[in-house]
């Protein structure tokens, strides 16, 4: 049984970083060393994000009860 | 005797009038009420359709109950579809029936708005419990046919727009007789197997009868107890569902609900790679006002011409010097001529010029005599010259 994923890997999540970092960099009062930071931080969840969003291949699993109430995922075999 | 008869076998009749009637009276629409309405064990159905001036015996096979969005029963007014067979043994006609209505789409309509009423006085449809969709859902729950059309339509729309996220289906029949209890069942399981972002619920275009499940109360009642938040997805843009009125968003269709439910990868990414121009802007603005200022630091006239600091340096130092030589002249005359002064001052207070003119120093044992009274007669003394001393024995004194 798979568990809901971290909060802290999701796209979602990722993604807001990524307008947080953009947004205090816009608005230029961070200094410096810690903008260098940021932006090397964003670059890097940006390349994540990427990664994520890479995968060209629709995965289709059906969801079946099995006996005492367990659920089994199969490939969907129907294309 | 022999008369010339022409005598066929009552099956041989029967043959032709099955055959005349079968196709003469191809399928059609009848209406007409119910009576006499049982379930074979078999599972057939077998009634009879009546109006004020006749009646036709019916049947509906077991594999067609299946497509009955009703239970039917004694005194309902229908309208049936069905083709008109002979049934030899019996001798009788019937209608062979494919599909039963109830008559006017009123009393669905009827039965749809009495529901409504029922669920929105009980606010299954109150927006402040419809769940928020989440805006990037990594792993969707699809409940459908796995043989209808909509899951094709969700399938193509994914693959083109986002194919990175997982799709968990559940198949349900999503027409007939069971199929709201299937539908219901897989929001629930969907609910226990846990991990699934967003839910799309729904189906293909069809008939009011063929979407008669999503109007039923127990989907309604599944779709509201979901925490995962459901997108409803039945028909076509013109049919409404009583599930798209509980659903959390209601898609017009099954691609629609795709469509919504996932942003476009390539927008997606194409958002990222100008999240990333922004931040490149605002590091090389911030990086080149650092050099601006580095720069005119830089070029700023003492850090840039050393030469000239060190030409100007040497210049001043040459004109201290030359100030300064100029000063120790004067100050050097100066203190020359004062120590002219003085040595001429000194000179003549020097007690030998004062010898050389004449006047002598007397000592006794070694010390100045400065007067006459420390002299007295017999007393050895010493006289100092300017150029010389000699010594003297008082003679006279007192």
């Amino acid at each position: 049984m798979a568990a809901k994923k971290l909060d802290k890997n999701s796209l979602e999540h990722s993604l807001k970083r990524l307008e947080e970092i953009v947004e205090s960099l816009e608005h230029g009062d961070v200094p410096l060393d810690d903008a260098v930071n940021f932006y090397e931080e964003g670059i890097r969840i940006s390349k994540e994000c990427a990664e994520k969003l890479k995968s060209t291949e629709l995965k289709i699993k059906k969801l079946s009860k099995g006996i005492e109430g367990q659920f089994t995922l199969n490939e969907s075999d129907e294309e | 005797m022999s008369t010339e008869k022409n005598v066929v076998s009552i099956t041989e009749l029967t043959r032709q009038i099955k055959q005349s009637l079968e196709t003469s009276f191809p399928r059609m629409w009848v209406e007409g009420e119910i009576s006499n309405f049982k379930q074979h064990t078999s599972g057939h159905l077998y009634f009879t359709l009546k109006d004020e001036g006749a009646q036709l015996s019916a049947v509906m096979w077991r594999n067609r109950v299946a497509s009955l969005t009703f239970p039917p029963e004694d005194g309902m007014k229908v309208i049936a579809r069905g083709s008109i067979t002979v049934y030899p043994p019996r001798g009788s006609y019937q209608i062979d029936v494919e599909q039963i209505q109830p008559v006017g789409i009123g009393e669905l309509q009827l039965a749809f708005d009495r529901l409504k009423q029922k669920l929105a006085a009980e606010g299954l449809f109150d927006p402040a419990h419809k769940k928020p969709i989440p805006e990037f859902p990594e792993r969707i729950g699809i409940i459908t046919s796995e043989t209808g059309a909509a899951l094709q339509d969700i399938r193509s729309v994914l693959t083109r727009r986002h194919p990175s996220v997982e799709v968990i289906l559940a198949s349900v029949r999503v027409q007939g007789a069971g199929a709201a209890e299937e539908i219901a069942e897989a929001i629930g399981q969907m609910n226990r197997y846990g991990g699934i972002d967003v839910l799309i619920v729904g189906r293909g275009g069809g008939s009011l009868e063929d979407l008669w499940a999503f109007n039923e109360e127990r989907v309604a009642r599944a779709i509201y107890a979901s925490k995962i938040p459901v997108v409803s997805a039945v028909g076509h843009e013109i049919d409404f569902s009583i599930a798209d009125f509980v659903a959390d968003l209601r898609a017009p269709t099954p691609s629609a609900a795709s469509e919504l439910v996932v942003r476009d990868r390539t927008e997606l990414l194409e958002d990222i790679g100008n999240l990333c121009y922004t931040m490149r802007g605002a590091i090389d603005t911030q990086m080149s006002s650092f050099r601006e200022r580095m720069a005119s630091l830089l070029t700023s006239y003492w850090f840039n011409r050393p030469r000239d600091l060190v030409r100007e340096f040497s210049q001043r130092v040459d004109e201290i010097d030359r100030s300064l030589g100029v000063s120790f002249y004067h100050i050097a005359r100066t203190a020359h001529q004062r120590y002219d002064s003085l040595r001429h001052q000194l000179q003549a207070l020097n007690p030998q010029g004062v010898l050389k003119r004449g006047y002598s120093i007397v000592r006794k044992e070694g010390r100045i005599v400065s007067s006459a009274r420390l002299l007295h007669r017999g007393d050895e003394a010493e006289i100092q010259f300017h150029d010389g001393t000699i010594g003297v024995q008082v003679e006279k004194g007192k």
